[in-house]
């Protein structure tokens, strides 16, 4: 039997397999880079950046829920431009692709790291407008059709060659509607999804876990959330997925390709296994070798619901 | 640089009330980790649980020319309470040994401040110290102290505190602290670790008689190695750093305390 090809293209740009740690669970790679070699990876998304340096919220900032966490992080970060003079480097040695995250206070903050960005040459830029752990902006550009389109547009107008990437929010009642909007707007891909609000309650103290009150839900639990949207943005909308939500395994990167995904982010399942994201590579490869499937992007969009 | 490694459990005692201490066979994890005092460990707690539990090495060496490591943990809820049930042959699955340990010195001399369950980290300070170290440790009451005949063993002075007067002195760790000072403030520096009250006490304790002052901190944790930001803590400066990566032990006067 020939080599299974894992290779696959999100908005141009080729990964060599569709495994990507996701945003901020991953650092700027250098943490787990201890545990493996990088270059295993189909490319990585690195921590949410801002226009400038960001403290992020008071702790405690992580509480655990069944078969998953909260988390209320909120974009601690350098800022773009010490991202680009301290981190990008290092990483752009590498044979793997890199994704910057961003998140903005104002479409024009989207624009200006774009530009930063683009210039400095990293592979694809993921635009969040869906992060619940900041009051200003976040959550509402990614809950508002035309404020997602008018961010989509600005950063796609300072993004040069750089494909944009909208990181959807599962916080919506209808993700079809705002997914579309950012195709219409001109994204080159989406991904989701982001956290989806949650809490939890210390009853002795009857206090909540998380300073913040509340937080993002991520891991296992939340992945058949996370299937179904990526599903239901894949049969309407024309655009490759980077799907993620509570991937863990290969199987499950199997089920997210099927159900509509070009690529498969992983973020949580790597607290409780470091090693989680090589494995699914190889789980991946050889569940394709054993379904005798030639190319692991012949399974994008390949499940076959039922008609009913 | 840390590992992951599955440790087989060699030993397991029960140390207090609802308090046990494992003996971990350590391997390479040793050899190649090590920093000094004060590191801890991210077990893995059960495929039903997604978060590893942070706990701190108490002692660690070689016996019979194999490397171990021990920990002592309480059982808190429901990660601890599976951990309880492990038993000897089992194997645990260890991220190891992260974070920087307590900043010591050969020749150092040494005030341990421990508080219950935080007392026993402070285990491997005394070690170091080889003898020569004073420890002023704290519990809730006699039926809860741990590890007295060990840091009898290790060091030159211990003091006992609680808070019913049932064993020791009545009081907390920090009027020990400065029960010591008071009489010889001649300290390399103190190290503490404890319940955060606990530890602002000792800090102000150390403030005032001008002895330089670590203290381990604790935080939830999500990857424990620097990666996701999520034990974050507040320093003085206004800045964050995290428990996981630049702690867990910080210099006393980094901190900001009313955070
Ligand atoms: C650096 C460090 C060293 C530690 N060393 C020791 C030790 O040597 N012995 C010991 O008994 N305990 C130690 N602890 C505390 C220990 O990690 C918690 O008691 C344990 O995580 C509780 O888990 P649980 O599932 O039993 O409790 P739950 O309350 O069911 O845990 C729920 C979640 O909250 C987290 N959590 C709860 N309490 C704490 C806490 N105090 N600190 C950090 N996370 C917490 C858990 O890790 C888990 O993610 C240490 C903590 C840190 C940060
Ligand atoms: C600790 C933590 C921090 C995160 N930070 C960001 C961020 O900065 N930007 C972003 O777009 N998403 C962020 N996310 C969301 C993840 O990228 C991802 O969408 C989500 O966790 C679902 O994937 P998972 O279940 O595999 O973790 C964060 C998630 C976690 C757990
Ligand atoms: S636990 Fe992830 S940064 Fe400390």
């Amino acid at each position: 039997m020939p080599e299974v090809d894992l290779s696959v293209t999100l908005a141009g740009v080729r990964l060599k397999n569709p495994i990507v740690p996701v945003s901020g669970t991953f650092g700027f790679g250098e943490e787990y880079g201890q545990f493996f070699d990088l270059e295993a990876l189909g490319g990585l998304c690195v921590k949410g950046l801002t226009l400038h340096p960001r403290n992020g919220n008071p702790p405690p900032r992580i509480a655990e829920t069944p078969m998953g966490m909260l988390n209320s992080v909120g974009l601690q970060n350098p800022g773009v431009d010490a991202f680009i003079a301290r981190e990008l480097p290092r990483l752009q040695a590498l044979d793997t692709a890199v994704i910057a995250n961003i998140s903005g206070n104002t479409p024009a903050e989207y624009g200006q790291m774009c530009e930063k960005l683009s210039q400095a040459g990293v592979d694809m830029i993921e635009v969040n407008v869906s992060c619940p752990n900041v009051k200003a902006g976040g959550l509402a550009y990614g809950t508002r059709p035309e404020l997602c389109a008018e961010v989509t547009r600005e950063a796609k107008a300072h993004a040069g060659r750089t494909p944009v990437m909208v990181k959807l929010s599962p916080n919506v009642t209808d993700i079809v509607t705002i997914a579309k909007s950012a195709a219409d707007a001109g994204a080159d891909a989406l991904s989701l999804i982001n956290t989806l609000r949650g809490m939890r309650i210390d009853p002795e103290t009857r206090r909540p876990i998380l300073r913040m009150n509340t937080g993002g839900l991520s891991g296992p639990a939340v992945l058949p959330v996370a299937l179904r949207m990526v599903w239901e943005v894949h049969s309407a909308v024309d655009l490759p997925i980077l799907g993620m939500g509570g991937v863990a395994t290969a199987r499950d990167a199997v089920e997210m390709l099927l159900a509509g995904a070009t690529a498969v982010g992983m973020g949580s399942a790597i607290f409780a296994d470091p090693m989680a994201p090589v494995k699914a590579v190889e789980g991946l490869e050889n569940w394709c070798e054993s379904h005798g499937i030639a190319a692991v992007r012949e399974l994008t969009g390949g499940v076959k619901p039922w008609e009913n | 640089m840390p590992i992951q490694r599955d440790c087989t459990l060699v030993a397991k005692r029960q140390v207090g009330p609802n308090t046990w201490q494992f003996t971990l066979e350590a391997g390479e994890m040793l050899a190649r980790t090590r920093k000094g005092p004060g590191q801890f460990l991210h077990i893995a707690c059960g495929h039903s649980r997604l978060l590893r539990r942070p706990i701190s090495v108490c002692a660690c060496g070689e016996a019979e020319g194999a490397a171990f490591l021990s920990i002592v943990f309480e059982v808190r809820g429901e990660g601890t309470a599976w951990l309880a049930h492990r038993e000897v042959g089992d194997t645990l699955d260890v991220l190891g040994l992260l974070g920087n340990g307590f900043a010591v010195t050969p020749g150092g001399r040494y005030l341990l401040a421990g508080g219950g369950i935080g007392v026993p980290p402070l285990y491997g300070c005394a070690q170091f110290a080889q003898g020569k170290a004073t420890a002023v440790l704290g519990f809730r009451e006699a039926g809860r102290a741990i590890l007295l005949e060990p840091f009898a063993k290790a060091c030159e002075d211990v003091f006992l505190y609680t808070d019913d007067g049932s064993l020791g002195k009545q009081g907390y760790v920090a009027d020990g602290v400065r029960a010591v000072l008071d009489k010889d403030k001649n300290f390399t520096a103190i190290l503490a670790c404890g319940p955060k009250p606990m530890l602002r006490g000792v800090a102000e304790a150390a403030g005032e008689y001008g002895v330089p002052c670590q203290v381990s901190l604790e935080e939830r944790m999500a990857c424990g190695v620097g990666a996701c930001l999520g034990c974050a803590v507040p320093m003085a400066d206004g800045s964050m750093k995290h428990v996981c990566k630049d702690g867990p032990v910080f210099d006393a006067q980094e901190v900001d305390w009313n955070a």
